[in-house]
């Protein structure tokens, strides 16, 4: 079985896969424990729209997917910050409208796009140097926020507290958007955009069946994440399974076990 | 140590505060100074602009209008760390992964702390311990009852050694014996160190037995000053729209006082 992981697109797979397991696994407790767990799937969604206008364009579509998704996300952090429309809300509009921008940009092409359907469906298995190169500069950018770590879990447990403690809250919310919003978007290559908010969502949810701690919660949607990955790329290879998908249906096979295991523990 | 400024300016000053959410007016043209070492009781019906007030000295709303000055600072510029802030504990978010060691370090660093360094935890433990609630270092928020999440929280608040500790209903879903222990830890920790407590209650017996000063509040100021003073019928009367509670409340006014 190890022979696997002498190919070169099986080792590409499983190092962007892995990336993308500890991109997930660090702002996935930030997204499950400010109740956006929506925003992943909003997101992809409308990554959707910026992909199909790079194609329409004739643009490489993740150039242009990644600023219009960051766009989207901080629209939504302004309604929720701005307006009386909850979170979810404020997801589900933007969601719609950027998947019919992108499904009116598609029409406007006026052939046929399969290329689009790349990234509804992901493909882990085909992934690019460019795509591997995007993902590391994510994970790179992160590096950088982690002295920010401390203060924006701070506001996840208590934005009030934060806030009374001259955390800027609000700028906070924007940052954390934007940065979930490149996630998504580097993401959704791999997985495609029906499965891309797994990876934010399942990994930090099972963790929290077992941790006590928020930082105990990121090592474990960390942990879910990588294995998640490994174990799924070798199934999916043995088996001829999609390899997105299977990924995804370990880390809920994960999730169930953890909600079996763990019930009602801290 | 003592808490108390050195010149012995007011540890809150309020000048014609009036705070506009819209067209909802929640605070209008308040103005009171509360001395250093006071243990002021906030009272008023609901939507009083009681908590309003509250967020003004904490630096989370500004004033729509008039001048408001915490420990000397205004209030969004003074230094948080010498302010302690107990919120409703009923707001904790029970789903978020919570230690008390980490809910009470989280007041020293201002930041949610990751792993506790040695000289933390033992200012920590010591802070718990304070407030009787040692055992507790270790074990997740989740499952704390009312009462001993409220020491939590009182440790998180005293654990910065804050000249000015501001509390948001304090009492609300603790038994009576521990409202009585909650007291007792804030006027121990008053005594100590002479600081200024600021307090929101729905409770004008407690009001009047702690306090030292009560704010009489109705998005006016309808009173302020000394329990017996505030607490009078004319001003509970003019805030509530009526005594009926306070007929029998006013019974025990003559009742023994916190020294």
């Amino acid at each position: 079985m190890l022979e696997v992981w002498s190919l070169p697109f099986m080792q590409r797979a499983l190092l962007a896969g892995l990336v993308m397991a500890l991109l997930a696994g660090y702002y996935g407790p930030f997204v499950v424990q400010r109740g956006l767990s929506f925003l992943g799937s909003g997101l992809a969604h409308a990554a959707f729209g910026g992909v199909a206008l790079g194609l329409l364009l004739g643009l490489e579509p993740l150039w242009v997917a990644v600023p219009f998704t960051a766009a989207v996300a901080l629209g939504i952090t302004w309604v929720r910050e701005r307006t009386h429309i909850r979170g979810d809300t404020a997801v589900g509009i933007f969601f719609a409208f950027s998947m019919a921008l992108g499904i009116v940009f598609l029409s406007l092409k006026r052939e046929y796009t399969a290329e689009a359907f790349t990234y509804l469906f992901g493909s882990i298995l085909a992934v690019a140097p460019a795509d591997l190169w995007a993902s590391l500069a994510l994970l790179a950018l992160t590096a950088l926020t982690l002295p920010l770590w401390g203060r924006w879990a701070y506001a996840t447990f208590d934005r009030e507290l934060a806030a009374a403690d001259r955390v800027p809250v609000a700028l906070d919310d924007y940052l954390l958007a934007f940065l979930v919003a490149l996630v998504v978007v580097v993401a959704m290559k791999l997985v495609g955009l029906l499965l891309v908010a797994a990876f934010l969502v399942i990994p930090a949810a099972a963790a929290r069946q077992w941790a006590r701690t928020f930082l105990g919660m990121v090592v474990g949607a960390v942990f879910v994440g990588v294995f998640s990955v490994f174990a799924g790329l070798l199934f999916s290879y043995g088996y001829d399974l999609p390899s997105g998908a299977t990924v995804v249906l370990l880390q809920a096979f994960v999730f169930t076990a953890a909600a079996l295991l763990f019930r009602r523990a801290s | 140590m003592n808490a108390t400024p050195q010149n012995g300016s007011p540890a809150v000053e309020v000048e014609h505060l009036t705070v506009r959410f819209g067209d909802h007016l929640a605070l209008e043209d308040v103005t009171l100074a509360v001395p250093a070492g006071a243990f002021v009781a906030i009272v008023g019906p609901n939507g009083a602009g009681k908590s309003t007030l509250l967020k003004v000295l904490l630096g989370l709303v500004p004033p729509s209008h008039g001048r408001v000055r915490v420990l000397g600072s205004p209030s969004d510029k003074v230094d948080p760390r010498r302010i302690g802030y107990v919120p409703q504990f009923k707001t904790l978010d029970r789903t978020f992964p919570a230690l008390a060691e980490e809910l009470v370090a989280s007041g020293l660093r201002r930041a949610w702390p990751g792993r506790l360094t040695s000289g933390e935890r033992a200012r920590v433990r010591a802070a718990l311990e304070r407030v009787g609630a040692g055992q507790l270092i270790g074990r997740p928020v989740s499952r704390f009852s009312g009462g001993e999440l409220q020491r939590v929280y009182l440790a998180r608040a005293f654990v910065r050694r804050p000249q000015l500790v501001m509390l948001d209903e304090p009492a609300t879903g603790i038994d009576v014996l521990g409202e009585a222990d909650m007291y007792r830890l804030l006027e121990d920790y008053q005594k100590e160190t002479g600081a200024t407590l600021l307090m929101i209650t729905h409770d004008w017996e407690a009001a009047y037995h702690h306090a030292t000063h009560v704010i009489v509040l109705n998005r006016r100021l309808i009173g302020f000053g000394p329990p017996e003073r505030a607490l009078s019928e004319r001003c509970l009367r003019e805030a509530f729209g009526h005594v009926g509670h306070a007929h029998g409340f006013s019974m025990t006014l003559g009742g023994e006082r916190r020294a």
